[in-house]
């Protein structure tokens, strides 16, 4: 294992502090709302990071392993009373043998052609949730109400239960993707994103490492799937399997820096806090001002800070994380 | 002495040849890159592949290391068969190879580099270090280990892929060009790395354009032309034989016995 | 039954010329620089919208609004590729994939501010109505625009095939370090390719908005089932477009005919997975 140096352990500390400090010097429901969106979309992120900053494979399909970790757990919970808790990891296992079952005829598809195939695959999850009626088809599923505490996974009086049972979900996303990268899979994954032949050449068995990162991939992202449900009470496809979740997750990572541990978290804290802000702001009236305003954030980072905030911070001969 | 690569025991020696082609043909549509071909290779030697451009020398590549399958023929190493077996999986056999254009990864340091080919014989960080950091060494690259590698000028980018195909610790290393385009000097520096490598161990197939380092390296020359083996000796006596003359010049060049 | 099933070949063929003459446009800017346009959708967005405001406006019938499209959308293209795409170009490939994204969305959402999310509609386009053709309605503006879509891609064969700059297209697509070293200036071609395959997308939807709901999302789905088509025709591949335009028209009609109209477009993307799953060089592809 790499070791991390003192100075990186203490700057990880602090800013931890702060964020656990946070709700309580920001008392108000908003702050803590976009905290919360920080850490679900931050976890997003770094998962997608797994695969697709560390191993290349740009997939713009997360947001169907997110839709499939909430309904799972929210179908469980509703039809046969299963524990949230419980739901969760059986949301995560389903979503990374899907995963695997569409990886693995994906195995050679790289680039264009694998982004294509990932939206491919979101859309006919999407459309077949939309008319699947064990699921609600397009009318959705409301959670029902429970009694409030931890093991119901359900909280009413306040956002602060979410707020911390999200940011420990952040943190176990950062510590899976610290102990991947710092592996011999982080070194197997960045061969692969480099060239197939590079990778086999050295031994590596490729099919068998994308199905990997990709079921990692699809695990934590169905967990925020299902802190989703448990958060907001209430689904449809509409809300949580279409293709702007998606493109969201990438461009966060993108933006933090995709390829290190910490950059998609850069980039949630970043994005998260923008385009809320400016939703209220602007987008309320319908006019898309600040969608506009998103697209053309999207343009100009692709052009001109196309490696993110982390790129700016790690420059030319050693990387650091 | 340098490091041993072998991964193996000494005492594996077997009378089997290290590497055997038999019959191997692969076509592509209606054009034979390589038409039954019929090699070996034993244990200790480095044996050269030449030919004019076309000739199928890539192909054979591929097809011994399982990039490529070929259409009909056997190929085995060690005694056993490996044909059609997946590439990664040749690898960790013992067959390590480097590619014509150089494949190397651009997002990592010299050192890591060489880590990711050490870490097929480990599973820790640690020892794949420290075996990374003794092939740099033996192939001289130990100083630049910390450089991104993309920044290393093209012949120390060719002695990074090799010292990344030694940490997979192969007991056969097939390189492809690994002399184009580099000066007298560092063709010295080539040549004399490639008789270290065989000191220690490692039989070597090598393709190879420059023939003053064919001339200096090989114990046999196998030369192919238009997919087919049209010869195979000693470097001297291959460098007489008037069909290789005609295959590199052309039909229209008389040749003159010396 | 078999008359419905007639109906339904029949409105595949319609659209699936439509998705031909969209495809080729796309297969163009792929085949030439190895880029994904997920901004196309919405210059056929774009289009549509120019022909509608050329009708409200000024009475002129969507028909004729073409050489306007046709300049708009080229120059637009022109604009896209100098300023944005062409930047990209060098660098990852995440940005290049990201930032098609990012002007699709700022296009999209353009047109909602400038013109609001309200579905519009050509109410009379110079040729309307319907044709009965024994049990089977075909629908004139359908039909009209259908014809226009075949007649532009054919022109489009022709350009590329017979003028000296279509030549040097095909050649960049072909190979492009031997252009290059042929003297063909891939920078030009580059610009050239997309602008013309933004100006064909903006062709097709002028001939769309005779008959479709015009609105700022439209270009979304469009644009995906583009991809699709370009897959399956085989990227780069001109004739490829044009055929597998009409099977995924048909896959369509006929997928949601005989087994359900909510999963129609799920079976383009379907699709494209087999293909690129089985046969990635798609049908015509190299």
């Amino acid at each position: 294992m790499r070791n991390l140096t003192f100075k990186q352990i203490s700057l990880c500390l602090i800013v931890l502090i702060l964020v656990a400090l946070f709700p309580l010097a920001f008392s108000k429901p908003f702050p803590q709302h976009v905290m919360i969106l920080v850490f679900m979309f931050g976890m997003m992120a770094v998962a997608w990071n797994i695969m697709g900053g560390y191993a290349g494979m740009f997939s713009f399909g997360q947001v169907a392993f997110f839709g499939i970790g909430a309904y799972t757990s929210s179908f469980l919970l509703i039809t046969y009373h299963v524990n949230p808790w419980l739901g969760l990891v059986v949301g995560g296992l389903i979503a990374a043998l899907v995963a695997a079952a569409i990886g693995y005829p994906c195995s050679n598809l790289r680039g264009h052609y694998f982004a294509i195939a990932s939206i491919a695959f979101g859309e006919i999850v999407r459309t077949h949730f939309n008319n699947w009626k064990l699921i609600g088809a397009a009318e959705g599923m409301t959670l029902p109400m429970m009694k409030e505490s931890f093991e119901n996974f359900m909280f009413h009086s306040s956002k602060l239960p979410y707020y911390y049972i999200m940011l420990a979900f952040l943190i176990i996303s950062l510590i899976v993707c610290y102990f991947v990268a710092t592996s011999k899979m982080g070194y197997y994954f960045r061969a692969i994103k480099e060239s197939h032949d590079v990778a086999k050449v050295l031994g590596v068995n490729v099919v068998w490492y994308r199905l990997i990162a990709i079921m990692i991939s699809a695990f934590l992202t169905a967990m925020a799937g299902t802190f989703y449900a448990q958060y907001v009470l209430y689904l449809d496809p509409e809300s949580v399997l279409i293709l702007p979740i998606s493109v969201q997750v990438v461009l966060i990572s993108m933006l933090g820096g995709a390829g290190s541990i910490m950059g998609p978290v850069i980039g949630a804290a970043i994005l998260m806090p923008v385009s809320e802000i400016t939703r209220v702001m602007l987008g309320h009236k319908g006019t898309g001002i600040d969608m506009l305003i998103y697209g053309a954030l999207i343009t100009l980072i692709s052009v001109y800070q196309p490696k993110g905030v982390w790129g700016l911070f790690s420059g030319i001969g050693k990387r650091t994380k | 002495m340098g490091p041993v690569f072998r991964y193996w025991e000494e005492d594996e020696m077997k009378k089997v040849p290290c590497l055997e082609a038999i019959g191997v043909t692969k076509r592509f549509g209606g054009l034979f890159a390589n038409d039954n071909i019929h090699f070996t290779v034993e244990e200790g030697e480095i044996v050269s592949i030449i030919g004019p451009n076309g000739a199928g020398k890539s192909t054979l590549f591929n097809c011994v290391t399982g990039f490529y399958h070929p259409n009909s023929g056997k190929i085995t190493f060690m005694g056993k068969e490996i044909t059609h077996y997946r590439a990664d999986r040749i690898c960790k056999m013992g067959v390590a190879r480097t590619f014509q254009i150089v494949q190397i990864i651009s997002d990592m340091s010299v050192l890591e580099n060489v880590m990711t080919g050490a870490l097929l014989r480990f599973n820790k960080i640690r020892p794949a270090i420290d075996k990374a950091e003794e092939v740099l060494t033996f192939t001289g690259l130990i100083e630049k280990k910390e450089l991104l590698s993309t920044g290393l000028t093209i012949a120390d980018k060719k002695r990074l892929e090799v010292s990344m195909a030694l940490a997979t610790q192969p007991k056969l290393l097939m390189l492809d060009e690994s002399m184009a385009g580099l000066t007298r000097v560092e063709l010295q520096g080539m040549i004399d790395l490639i008789k270290r490598i065989r000191k220690n161990g490692v039989t070597l197939v090598v393709v190879e354009h420059v023939m003053e380092a064919v001339m200096e390296i090989s114990d046999r020359v196998i030369v192919l032309n238009s997919g087919r083996k049209i010869m195979e000796g000693s470097p001297q006596e291959v460098v007489v034989n008037k069909e290789v003359i005609q295959a590199y010049l052309g039909e229209k060049y008389n040749v003159v016995s010396s | 039954m078999a008359d419905q099933l007639v109906q339904q070949i029949v409105n595949g063929l319609l659209i699936g010329f439509i998705y031909s003459l969209i495809a080729i446009g796309l297969t163009l800017i792929w085949g030439v620089m190895n880029i994904v346009n997920f901004a196309h959708g919405d210059f056929l967005m774009l289009g549509m919208f120019t022909s509608f405001w050329l009708y409200t406006l000024y009475g002129v019938d969507p028909l004729f609004s073409i050489p306007v499209c046709t300049a708009l959308l080229f120059i637009l293209g022109l604009l896209i590729y100098r300023f944005i795409v062409s930047k990209v170009m060098k660098g990852p490939m995440l940005a290049q994939l990201v930032v098609t994204f990012g002007v699709s969305i700022f296009l999209a959402n353009l047109a909602v501010f400038l013109w609001s999310p309200d579905f519009r509609l050509i109410e009379k386009p110079l040729l309307h109505g319907t044709w009965d053709i024994g049990d089977i309605k075909l629908s004139i503006p359908k039909f009209v625009a259908t014809i226009g879509s075949v007649i532009v891609s054919l022109f489009v064969f022709l350009f590329l095939r017979k003028t000296k700059t279509g030549k040097a297209i095909l050649a960049t697509e072909m190979d492009r370090e031997a252009a290059l070293l042929m003297g063909i200036n891939t920078e030009r071609i580059n610009s050239i390719s997309f602008a013309l395959g933004s100006a064909l997308v903006g062709i097709a939807g002028a001939f769309l908005s005779t008959y479709y709901y015009i609105y700022p999302q439209v270009g979304g789905t469009f644009g995906l089932i583009a991809f699709c088509v370009v897959a399956l025709g085989g990227f780069g591949s001109i004739e490829g477009a044009f055929i597998a335009g009409i099977i995924v028209g048909l896959a369509q009609t006929l997928g949601g005919f005989f087994i359900d109209p909510a999963y129609k477009y799920a079976f383009v993307f379907l699709i494209y997975l087999i293909t690129v799953w089985i046969r990635p060089q798609g049908l015509l592809g190299w």
